[in-house]
């Protein structure tokens, strides 16, 4: 058991393309690490620098204090289970699970027994003696799960290694992928570009994107705090409605497009910094849960496109008055814009949304008044796009 | 399933292969007849799935016309140089060519597109057209066993066959060795290898024939009894009788052939073994 130190990192590929630019944060021993971001953004890269499948061009890794830069991908005993789990495909599941125990010359007689025990704790024991070829998607799921734990690695690295399932088997997986985590107690770095799988997963979570580290920390402050406008936008589903507006001279009244809002002194307090952005424009931010149908105090106008109803709730798509703010138009370029993002560009006009609740009544082409909570907005800055507090 | 769709095809698609197949077979059939036969009858045509009448005439009268080993040779010597040509070129391929296969689909180093382009230029040369340089090159090894060996063994068209299919082998399989500690010999052994048995087989199998029937390149370095291969003998055969002796020709003809398909059945199963059962996708 060790912890994993990712110590300014960097990736630079032999054409010159920047992977990964001085990445830092630490897993700590036991801790559920999840790194998560659009594809391209160097989160797998990262995992096979840990691995040493891929060097590193600049920095440090270090895996229970020891610099591992250096050392082969064994030396740094490590297990890592593959997003296409890897297994090697004329080997039973038993010579799976122990090939690595072979090869460090591990008596037969206990190679046995720890693959035994693996297989009890993953319920693979009645298919030891078959082939990968025969087992199912979870089942082979399974087996590379068992061909890392019975190792006794000093971490897990896991890349995507739900990917290849169904909707509902992962949802049962993570559960599972968990739970053998918390058992065997080792840091384990998970790679994901899903960020419900990330947020349900992670003890904390690293917000990569273009090889930058956005934003490392738990779920729940990512979603409440998040660092810049991309984490924002990132975390979150759907994702954060995000409009231009102007703060007003006197530093409490928000225009937005055509309507005023007055912001309370509590949402001010709370933020110092908003004082300097007196008469600029900057990016507000307010989730779709925080807009209801009641309330007091200012509210926004605004007039429904088309609704979403999902049993338990209704997602109801609205245009306002305001000039949406997009990530591409931030930070420049709209190639990584990843799918996660898609729908807060849904249509050009129709680019909001809020959680209602199912039998509200609400219908396409209604006019409706929502109240923000105030409390909860975010506001970023419009050139940078950091959050400002 | 499979009985359904064959059902529904047309009956006239089966009489045309059956055709095709009775003249491909033709030959074959009449060949191995023929050899059993006396040697009068031997060039009378095929009469029949089974031999009129057996006689082991033509392979008793084959065997005396190289009874002498030191003038003539042996069949049993064309067989051992056969053999031993034949499976030194297979094993020496398998192992020369995958290793090359392996390097130039998997490891990165400069100048590899550049080799790759080179095997690929190699591959469309026919052998005639190098035979005679490489015979001043190799003169010096002339009526030996190694000069029938040595120039088989590289073959850019296995490099070839071997770096498309290893291209194809997920790349993961190996990282999984390395993460558990395999080296790299070991990954390839262990894992590569046993993962690429339809390639292996298929390289085998083409070497072999290849070594096993071929006729220009012994023609050219050997001029002794002691260091013939089986169809230089069969050539041999037909030069010596001024009068040719057909059912000898036949009983030959036969002895080239068994031990080609032997190989060939023994290797076909994977051959045909599909990869289909790699468990590498969800």
């Amino acid at each position: 058991m060790a912890e994993i130190v990712i110590d300014n990192v960097s990736k630079r590929y032999e054409n010159g393309f920047n992977a990964l630019h001085n990445v830092s944060f630490t897993v700590a021993e036991g801790e559920f690490m999840v790194v998560v971001g659009p594809s391209g953004c160097g989160k797998t890269t990262l995992l096979r620098m840990v691995a040493g499948l891929e060097t590193t061009t600049d920095g440090e890794i270090r895996i229970g204090g020891r610099v591992v830069n250096n050392d082969t991908p064994a030396e740094r005993d490590l297990a890592m289970v593959f997003q296409n789990y890897a297994l090697y495909p004329h080997m039973t599941v038993e010579q799976n699970i122990g090939y690595a125990l072979k090869l460090r010359k591990v008596p037969k007689d206990e190679i046995r027994a720890k693959v035994r025990q693996a297989a009890d704790i993953l319920s693979l024991t009645e298919y030891l003696d078959r082939r990968p070829g025969q087992l199912s998607g979870g089942q082979r799921q399974r087996v590379a799960m068992g061909r890392a734990i019975v190792r006794e690695p000093s971490a897990f690295l896991m890349d995507e290694p739900l990917s290849n399932l169904d909707a509902k088997l992962r949802v049962q997986m993570r559960a599972e992928v968990l739970q053998i985590q918390r058992r065997v107690g080792v840091a384990t770095l998970y790679v994901t570009h899903d960020q419900v799988e990330a947020m349900t997963m992670g003890d904390r979570v690293v917000v990569m994107r273009a090889g930058v580290l956005q934003q490392c920390d738990t779920p729940q402050t990512l979603y409440d705090r998040p660092a810049n406008v991309f984490v924002a936008a990132f975390v979150g589903s759907p994702s954060m409605n995000l409009f231009y507006a102007t703060l007003g001279d006197d530093g409490r009244s928000l225009r937005v497009g055509s309507q005023t809002v007055t912001l309370s002194d509590a949402v001010l307090a709370e933020r110092p910094h908003l004082a300097s952005y007196q008469g600029r424009e900057l990016v507000v931010g307010i989730r779709p849960e925080d807009l209801t149908l009641e309330g007091s105090g200012d509210a926004l106008s605004v007039k429904v496109g088309h609704v979403e109803g999902l049993g338990s709730e209704l997602m109801a798509h609205f245009s306002m008055d305001a000039r949406a703010f997009t990530l591409d138009e931030a930070q420049g370029s709209a190639e990584e814009l990843d799918e996660a993002l898609a729908s807060t560009v849904l249509t050009e006009h129709v680019r909001y949304v809020v959680r209602l609740a199912a039998r509200c009544g609400v219908g396409a082409g209604d006019a409706l008044t929502l109240y923000p909570t105030m409390e909860r907005f975010h506001f970023f800055d419009a050139a940078t796009g950091e959050s400002i507090w | 399933m499979a009985s359904t769709r064959i059902g529904r095809r047309p009956v006239a698609t089966y009489i045309l292969l059956i055709v095709m197949m009775v003249l491909f077979l033709f030959p074959v059939l009449y060949l191995f007849i023929g050899s059993f036969e006396p040697p009068s009858l031997t060039l009378g045509g095929l009469r029949g799935i089974i031999p009129t009448s057996v006689t082991f005439e033509n392979y008793v009268g084959l065997n005396q016309q190289f009874s002498n080993p030191q003038f003539t040779g042996s069949l049993r010597g064309f067989y051992t140089v056969s053999g031993i040509v034949s499976l030194s070129v297979v094993v020496g391929s398998l192992l020369v060519n995958s290793l090359a296969g392996y390097s130039l689909s998997r490891l990165r180093y400069r100048g590899r597109r550049g080799l790759l382009l080179g095997v690929i230029v190699l591959v469309i040369i026919p052998f005639e057209s190098i035979a005679v340089p490489l015979y001043y090159m190799l003169q010096g090894l002339r009526n030996t066993i190694e000069v029938q060996i040595i120039p088989f063994i590289g073959s850019a068209f296995s490099i070839y066959l071997f770096y498309t299919f290893f291209l194809a082998l997920p790349v993961q399989l190996e990282e999984a060795a390395r993460i558990d500690g395999a080296g790299p010999w070991r990954t390839f052994f262990q894992i590569i290898l046993p993962n690429a048995k339809p390639a292996f087989a298929s390289v085998a199998i083409l070497t072999f024939i290849q070594a096993w029937s071929s006729y220009l390149w012994p023609l050219m370095t050997t001029s002794q009894p002691n260091v013939y291969p089986l169809p230089i003998a069969i050539g041999n055969l037909v030069k010596q009788q001024s009068i040719p002796n057909f059912g000898q020709m036949f009983a030959f003809g036969v002895i080239l052939v068994v031990p080609m398909a032997i190989f060939f059945i023994i290797f076909q199963r994977w051959f045909i073994r599909s990869v289909a059962s790699l468990a590498v996708k969800g």
